[in-house]
């Protein structure tokens, strides 16, 4: 069944829109109810039944509070840049296959566009800090710029990396690619890279890092600068960036799952593959919830250290080592 | 892990004034520093305290000593039965009561179970300066028993008023002490799921370990005691040097770690609440018999001319009150040495130079009670 064009997009604009409001929305209520059973405690529990109505609870509370913009601060950024978090994380959407079939558009240069769109997240985050004229929140700006060289190098090298053995950047054909069934997918193709796992990892870390989350939350920083580049925001602004943070762990995982996960690709043969996608997808996110709530934040220049000593270096070996596990074959 | 030396990176001055508190995250209370900033590096750090300021000294000067009583538990809620302590301590000396050796015992019971409590706050407040939420509400779980266990026998919660001249307001009963020692059981265990979960997590140990140095010779210029000055390799203890009440007679170490750091510190008051484990388990077991109070207590207190001084070992350091009595019914002068002001009042030489997120973990390894800084 084909769908003519102007629906097929309208379709797909109201399917993202609906996708990144619901998961932004109900990611925080997972998020309590999440923290609140490793905290030996029982979560949201008073709207709703277990608390499934409080994400509307609190989009009433913050779309009703005023929205303050300090004296003295740029007004046009310090509006715009809420919007700049949120917009390309909705831009992202175009392009994640959820399954065979579904996906907004099948663009050839899909992982590039993601990464394109990905990196205006920090000059969001910067210019909201740098336009609230609050020293906390410059003290922020100033370290989501400085901390994102710290991860964008290792993410990009990892992406390369997968670049070489998937040979394309068309999330679609590289998931294609893991069709076959469990080992197929990319984190155990050990053959085109025995470093594969670390590479995983890598990009893991550098995606938590990526959309600030613990322990990487130096820019948030809830107990150094009262509320990092978000202090001054008040009501949707502050819910604006919040929605985005989410939007982005969305993202994050979900391109973790088609690059390394084998996307759509079921393991055992059941269940339609957008189950599945969503399945890898949402447990990779529990993890990142699940690790923001068991370590401590740690230091900006723990981050640059673990960057430059670590992430870099291995990445850059996993590189290596791919580019020759693909060279000598064909030498022969 | 190194830091880049401030000397390093600093380029001409561009420094600028970051007001921390009085009302922010980190200094869980109403405390304020002005730190001069160089980027992130704090180059001077100013407390400024005050803001909780309750006179208690001059309230001392007006009330009797039954009327000062409750007041000692004020000033620093989270350790109140030390403090206390040493106010019936010192009237006691002052006019030479003699207390029963069960109320004794009583006393060294509730005091290191409000020292358990205190560092296990300290704990989780400690962790959540460092961005871990969960340890916070595992050490509330904990405290929960204790502050249970003492609500039972004092009828408070948090400010317990239960040492009287002499001896102790009302005696322990059996739910009590079979209650502490089933804590006592408890918590062993839990020390080692706090080991595992946080004291041996790589990014708290990163954070902690070289970072937030205070020498033993800053803590004797500054006066800095308990924890504190036990991170820093000195064995200085009021239980043990100066014992009170019945330390004397209890088998227990007192935890010493050199390095000096923000780790060392950690380390220490997590050490400690073993200790303290300890202490409660002989004093339970061998609690003796006898009156709870010393008999014929007056009414009014009234404390004999002289300047008479007593010291307790509380969970931040040493309290000690000294009191002037000129024979009245009000102490003359009460003097209120508190731990926390001597414990801050190194913060603006051992921040200087470091990174904004060390300084504030090592404001925070300082365990920093506000109305204890005020008083």
């Amino acid at each position: 069944m084909t769908i003519i064009e102007p629906i097929r997009i309208l379709l797909y604009v109201v399917g993202a829109l609906a996708f990144v409001g619901v998961n932004a929305a109900y990611l925080v209520w997972l998020e309590r109810k999440a923290a609140g059973r490793f905290q030996r405690r029982a979560g949201p529990t008073e709207v709703g039944p277990a608390g499934l109505l409080q994400p509307v609870a609190d989009a009433i509370k913050l779309m009703t509070k005023q929205l303050i913009v300090p004296p003295g601060s740029d007004e046009l950024l310090f509006r715009v840049a809420p919007v700049m978090v949120m917009a390309p994380a909705m831009m992202c959407f175009a392009t994640i296959p959820f399954a065979d079939s579904i996906a907004a558009r099948n663009i050839d240069v899909g992982l590039l566009m993601i990464f394109a769109f990905g990196s205006i997240n920090v000059m969001a985050v910067m210019l909201g800090g740098w336009s609230s004229r609050n020293k906390y929140a410059i003290i922020s700006a100033a370290r989501v710029v400085s901390q994102n060289v710290a991860y964008e190098i290792p993410m990009l090298l990892t992406i390369i990396t997968m670049l070489m053995v998937a040979g394309t950047m068309n999330l679609h054909e590289i998931v294609r690619q893991q069709e076959a069934g469990f080992w197929a997918w990319n984190v155990f193709r050990l053959a085109s890279n025995p470093l594969m796992p670390v590479t995983f990892i890598i990009f893991f870390i550098c995606m938590l890092a990526e959309t600030n989350r613990a322990p990487f939350d130096m820019a948030e920083a809830e107990s150094e600068l009262v509320a990092g580049a978000y202090t001054e925001y008040s009501g949707m602004g502050f819910g604006v960036f919040f929605m985005g943070e989410y939007a982005n762990i969305v993202i994050g995982c979900a391109i973790a799952t088609a690059l390394f996960l084998g996307g759509w690709g079921s393991p055992v043969g059941a269940l339609p593959g957008v189950w599945w996608f969503l399945a890898k997808m949402y447990f990779l996110i529990f993890s990142v919830i699940w690790i923001r709530w068991t370590f401590p934040r740690t230091q900006f220049y723990g981050l640059l250290n673990l960057s430059w000593k670590i992430l870099i270096p291995v990445s850059l070996t996993t590189l290596v080592l791919t580019s020759i596990a693909i060279k000598i074959p064909r030498m022969f | 892990m190194s830091v880049p030396p401030l000397e390093l990176i600093k380029g001409p001055d561009e420094t600028f004034i970051l007001n921390l508190g009085p009302q922010h995250p980190a200094t869980h209370g109403v405390l304020r520093i002005k730190l001069t900033m160089d980027g992130e590096y704090v180059t001077r750090a100013e407390p400024v305290p005050g803001y909780i300021h309750r006179m208690h000294e001059k309230m001392g000067e007006n009330r009797t000593w039954n009327q000062f009583l409750p007041n000692t538990s004020r000033i620093d809620y989270l350790s109140a039965m030390a403090y206390t302590h040493a106010f019936v301590g010192v009237a006691e000396r002052a006019a030479g009561i003699e207390v029963p050796p069960r109320a004794e015992y009583i006393r060294v019971i509730t005091s290191e179970l409000n020292r358990i409590s205190s560092h296990l706050v300290w704990f989780g407040a400690f962790l959540l300066d460092l961005g871990g939420f969960t340890p916070l509400l595992y050490a509330f779980d904990d405290r929960e028993k204790i502050l249970d266990l003492l609500e039972g026998i004092t009828g408070s919660r948090l400010t317990y008023c239960y040492y009287r001249f002499g001896g102790v307001c009302n005696d322990v009963d059996d739910a009590f002490l079979r209650g502490t020692k089933e804590f006592v059981a408890h918590m062993r265990p839990r020390m080692k799921l706090y080991r595992d979960l946080v004291t041996d997590n790589i990014i708290l140990r990163k954070r902690l370990t070289d970072i937030g140095h205070i020498s033993a010779d800053m803590c004797r210029r500054y006066g800095a005691t308990g924890p504190v000055i036990r991170g820093a390799g000195v064995a200085y203890d009021t239980r043990k040097v100066e014992p009170y009440s019945a330390y004397r007679e209890f088998d227990f170490d007192i935890p010493v770690f050199p390095e000096a750091d923000s780790m060392a510190r950690y380390l220490v008051r997590m050490e400690e609440i073993v200790q303290s484990l300890r202490i409660i388990e002989q004093a339970v077991d061998r609690l003796p018999d006898g009156p709870f109070i010393a008999p014929k207590m007056p009414k009014v207190m009234k404390v004999p001319p002289g300047d008479y001084f007593y010291a307790t070992e509380a969970a931040r350091g040493r309290f000690a009150v000294r009191a002037v009595s000129d024979g009245k019914e009000i102490p003359y002068r009460l003097k209120l040495r508190a731990p926390s002001f001597s414990n801050l009042s190194l913060f603006e030489e051992a921040s200087r130079g470091m990174m904004l997120p060390d300084a504030l973990a090592m404001l925070g390894s300082l365990d920093l009670v506000i109305p204890d800084i005020d008083r």
